[in-house]
């Protein structure tokens, strides 16, 4: 037990330093944000904790049976200093911590905002099996398993999924958001350095799981252009038909892109949710969803 | 009409040589010990003292047996999840497909929790609470020993899903959509759902037990305020199970229906809503977390009394502490889904009261610690296991309060730091804690103690083993690894997952050690023997009866004036205020009878739940009759209890002595 501490330090060591991905190495605000946050806290626990530890192996080293010079006090069961001290440090750390977590909770909500003065670049996500959509509203593409972003502007996200659930999940960028099908929910995020990270489903969602992963590109807004402006000319285009095709399940599909896409698409992808495709319950006409 | 549902030869995975293998090795075990039992001429004896005992001890101990066998089975997929990802980087993809590999980790958290966990708290609780408060039995012994049976049937379901089928393929919470029939149209999830609400009626039927047993059921004079912690605990424990085990029956039967009848509570189309499931689901699976620990913190709270010589600090402290766990679990369990897309206001608030929880648990930690000062501590084996869980349990309690800041948790919420959170919190406390109460407990159910150093080995290769094992998966969560990853193509993961897996094998030293220590101290039990029915100087009151305990537990009913009376008892004596054993009237004693009812319903249960996994409807029926026949049988029943003559409570008085009796 007394290697408990020391193993935990050189293992938080160890990840503070050896550490050029994930989470302790943020690549934006929000997840530098967060990153700020994982390490109060820690710190202020730490200092509750490691004292604790000590105590326990010195107060069990030093009472063992042998020891003759400890005192014995068979009857020493109560104190009434003691009991209001160990009610008040731990609720006091929770003070304190439990407000670090609200003021996170409201600065870093997912749908919040990220203040600046470009203007957002949008992006619709639909997770599907075993892949990711990316359609670009605005700029009328799309790509899958590959997102392409440009540095120092806010990216928002809408999410949805065409069946199961999984969550999105960029590491370096923000925190994760799952994606479910027939409703939307709201990413914000922004990469303040060029380069390539690696982003993923984070939430278990059938056989393929372990390919659903994809490179998020950070370029800059100049490069960012080009890229629209080059997947516009070539690629085929995401329509109905060309939905149905993508949607049926597969796994480890490599990147691509689609050159235009049909309007209302994501509307199509999240009103699928709510319509009936299996056998159990038909009536209603056939969606866009694909069959299994 | 087909007569056999779904059920056919391509049901079985021939192909798989893995399982086959798996299956063929479990398959010659059990003919082997079949074998035994008969060469030994031994059925009946099973029958009658064991398989019909609705005796509270022995339904623990077969509790723990069912715990421990299951554990090795949980261990294995676990060891087998560390081979795979510790091979399967980069381009490779291990020696274990998607297909079966997915079955695999939910097989373990499904086994580990439910099949581990659970009996290993309800087997402890079966066996110490009763004589802790001073009785006979619980309030309904034959229910008791349907619970069991119930719980082995769930058991028995899951492990013939190996051979007959598959088992999910979704993880052990079987989140919809993924587990409706849409994704998953084989009888995975099916034999999941079937299997846990048969033991989940089994669990049920305990916690209405046990809160009969405690409310109603106490020795003269035993007060709420005189009762052990670990009774405490045990009634926490177990309004918890009667609260939220119903939600999880419910929750499971609606995922039934949608998969059998066509309903939509949690489909994608047609109003389904998944979130629902994912709400109910941790309705009951946070309280869960804590049905598992209390007892177990009531188990260190008398092993650190005992062998510190001294009353437990703080007792009114820690009892109010134990029922804040109780209320305060129901007000947390949204911080499982920070990343569903809640307000800022709600993630806030579930994630203070989630951290509120650490302030009844830290004071916890501070009363076990003042309990050792000031005290003789003497470190046997059940202490070893209690000071190894107080220095790790509140890294992992720190950790847990990390995953309650919203904030944080987006990061590292579904990723492999979370697998070594929940490690670092159940491990430590129930697994060290059954631990400490398995060698705690071991003599007075056998009348021998368990050997010391193979009990140090154990404890020492569990303790390093964990470290190894679970350190790593932190720091591979906050490089970005999800769970539940077949293989990955980050080669900088490989090096710290080579390292859980030296990890897993330590541990597997542990339980051989495990294993080894019950071997070697049966054939040394002559050496090991305990005469005195108190081998620890203990301070509660199943320590005054004889070791192994006579089926009712007492000659006579204690009566209780204080808290630790067997303690107090034994100060009195030793000052020679009070002669150690009074004069006794001894007088007939009734207790429970036999019966079968418990196992005839389960295999009933078994047959009904194999039945439905299969749409084998014909059998389902049988099934259902059969069981319910059974319960009416029981309940026409002549007579339930059976008198012991008060020659027969006096001669065992007279050839096992003990030293001070109440």
């Amino acid at each position: 037990m007394r290697y408990s501490s020391p193993v935990l330090l050189l293992v938080s060591a160890a990840a503070l330093s050896g550490c050029s991905e994930g989470v302790l190495d943020p690549k934006g605000p929000v997840a530098a944000a967060e990153r700020l946050i994982l390490f109060d806290s820690l710190g202020i626990m730490l200092a509750i904790v490691i004292p604790t530890v000590l105590a326990t192996l010195a107060v069990a080293y030093w009472f063992r049976a042998s020891n003759r010079r400890a005192g014995y006090q068979p009857e020493f069961a109560y104190s009434g200093r003691l009991e209001l001290l160990v009610w008040s440090i731990p609720l006091m750390t929770v003070l304190l911590v439990g407000s670090v977590a609200w003021i996170g909770a409201y600065d870093l909500d997912p749908p919040k905002p990220i203040p600046s003065s470009a203007k957002p670049v949008m992006v619709q996500v639909a997770s599907l099996d075993w892949k990711w959509l990316f359609v670009y509203p605005e700029e009328g593409v799309a790509s899958v398993n590959h997102l392409t972003i440009p540095v120092g502007t806010p990216v928002s996200f809408e999410l949805t999924s065409s069946g199961v659930m999984n969550s999105f999940f960029v590491p370096q960028l923000a925190g994760q958001i799952y994606t479910m099908a027939g409703m939307v929910t709201h990413l914000n995020l922004q990469a303040d350095h060029s380069g390539t990270y690696r982003g993923m489903s984070a939430n278990f969602s059938g056989e393929g799981f372990a390919d659903m992963h994809f490179n998020v590109d950070a370029v800059t807004p100049e490069a960012f252009a080009e890229w629209v402006a080059s997947t516009r000319s070539s690629g085929p285009v995401l329509d109905a038909q060309a939905y149905a095709a993508l949607v049926k399940p597969s796994k480890a599909v490599a990147p691509f892109t689609y050159r235009s896409i049909a309007p209302g698409l994501f509307a199509g992808i999240l009103s699928a949710g709510l319509q009936p495709d299996d056998g159990l319950c038909v009536g209603y006409p056939k969606s866009m969803r694909a069959e299994r | 009409m087909n007569l056999l549902g779904k059920l056919s030869w391509s049901a079985i995975p021939v192909h798989q040589p893995i399982i086959m293998g798996t299956v063929a090795c479990i398959g010659v075990i059990i003919l082997a010990a079949l074998a035994w039992v008969t060469a030994k001429g031994s059925w009946l004896y099973l029958w009658r003292e064991w398989l019909t005992s609705v005796d509270h001890k022995r339904i623990g101990v077969m509790y723990l047996v069912l715990a421990m066998l299951m554990l090795v089975r949980g261990f294995a997929d676990g060891i087998m999840m560390r081979t795979q990802q510790a091979v399967a980087a980069g381009g490779a993809q291990g020696y274990l497909p998607p297909e079966h590999f997915d079955q695999i980790f939910s097989a373990h958290g499904t086994i580990m929790i439910f099949f581990v966990a659970m009996p290993l708290v309800i087997g402890l609780m079966n066996f110490a609470v009763p004589m802790q408060l001073g009785v006979r039995d619980v309030a309904f012994p034959t229910m008791n020993s349907i619970s069991l049976w119930l719980t082995a049937s769930g058991v028995l379901l899951t492990n013939v899903s190996l051979a007959i089928g598959e088992f999910a393929k979704t993880g052990w919470v079987a989140y919809p959509p993924l587990s409706e029939l849409q994704f998953s149209p084989g009888v995975g999830v099916d034999y999941y759902l079937w299997s846990l609400q048969i033991a989940g009626i089994g669990t049920l039927l305990s916690g209405v037990n046990f809160v009969t047993t405690i409310l109603k059921l106490r020795a003269p004079g035993m007060g709420y305020m005189r009762m052990p912690v670990f009774c405490w605990t045990a009634l926490a424990t177990n309004l918890l199970i009667v609260a939220a085990f119903p939600v999880l029956t419910a929750l499971f039967a609606m995922l039934l229906l949608d998969r059998y009848l066509g309903f939509h509570f949690f489909t994608v189309n047609a109003g389904g809503n998944a979130m629902m499931y994912v709400n109910l689901f941790w309705i009951w699976g946070h309280p869960e977390v804590y049905i598992l620990a209390l007892p177990a913190f009531g188990i260190f709270s008398e092993v650190s009394a005992t062998f510190s010589g001294k009353p437990l600090f703080g007792y009114r402290s820690m009892v109010g502490a134990t029922m804040a766990i109780c209320v305060l679990s129901y007000t947390v369990w949204l911080h499982h889904f920070f990343t569903m897309g809640a307000s800022a206001s709600v993630n806030a608030f579930f994630g203070i009261t989630s951290m509120l929880i650490a302030v009844p648990t830290g004071v916890k930690i501070f009363n076990w610690l003042f309990t050792m000062y000031g005290g003789r501590v003497r470190f046997t084996v059940p202490v070893l296991w209690t000071v190894g869980f107080m220095v790790t349990f509140v890294f992992g309690g720190l950790t847990g309060v990390l995953l309650a800041l919203p904030a944080v948790d987006w990061q590292v919420h579904n990723s492999v730091f979370l697998v070594a959170h929940f490690h670092h919190v159940i491990i430590p406390s129930v697994l060290f804690g059954c631990m400490a109460g398995y060698n705690y407990w071991f003599p007075k159910a056998f009348g021998f103690k368990l050997d010391e150093r193979w009990g140090a080995a154990s404890f020492w290769c569990w303790f390093i083993g964990f470290h190894l094992a679970f350190m790593p998966l932190y720091v591979v969560g906050l490089m970005g690894m999800t769970r539940r990853l077949q293989h990955y193509d980050v080669l900088s993961w490989q090096p710290w997952l080579l390292a859980a897996e030296a990890g897993a094998v330590v541990i597997l030293a542990g339980i051989v050690c495990q294993i080894v220590q019950l071997v070697v101290s049966i054939r040394a039990r002559e050496q090991l023997r305990d005469t005195t029915g108190d081998p620890w100087n203990g301070r509660t009151l199943e320590w005054s009866t004889a070791s192994p305990p006579p089926a009712w537990n007492f000659a006579m009913l204690p009566h209780v004036g204080e808290i630790d009376a067997f303690w107090a008892k034994k100060q009195r004596v030793h000052a020679r205020q009070e002669r150690s054993v009074q004069r006794r009237e001894y007088e007939p004693i009734e207790v429970p009878k036999n019966s079968p009812t418990g196992f005839v319903t389960a295999f009933f249960a078994v047959l009904t739940g194999f039945a439905l996994i299969w749409h084998i409807w014909w059998m389902a029926g049988v099934g259902l009759l059969g069981a319910a026949v059974t319960l009416l049988c029981f309940m026409f029943r002549v007579e339930d209890e059976v008198e012991i003559p008060a020659e027969q409570v006096a001669l065992f008085d007279q050839s096992h002595p003990v030293e001070i009796s109440l």
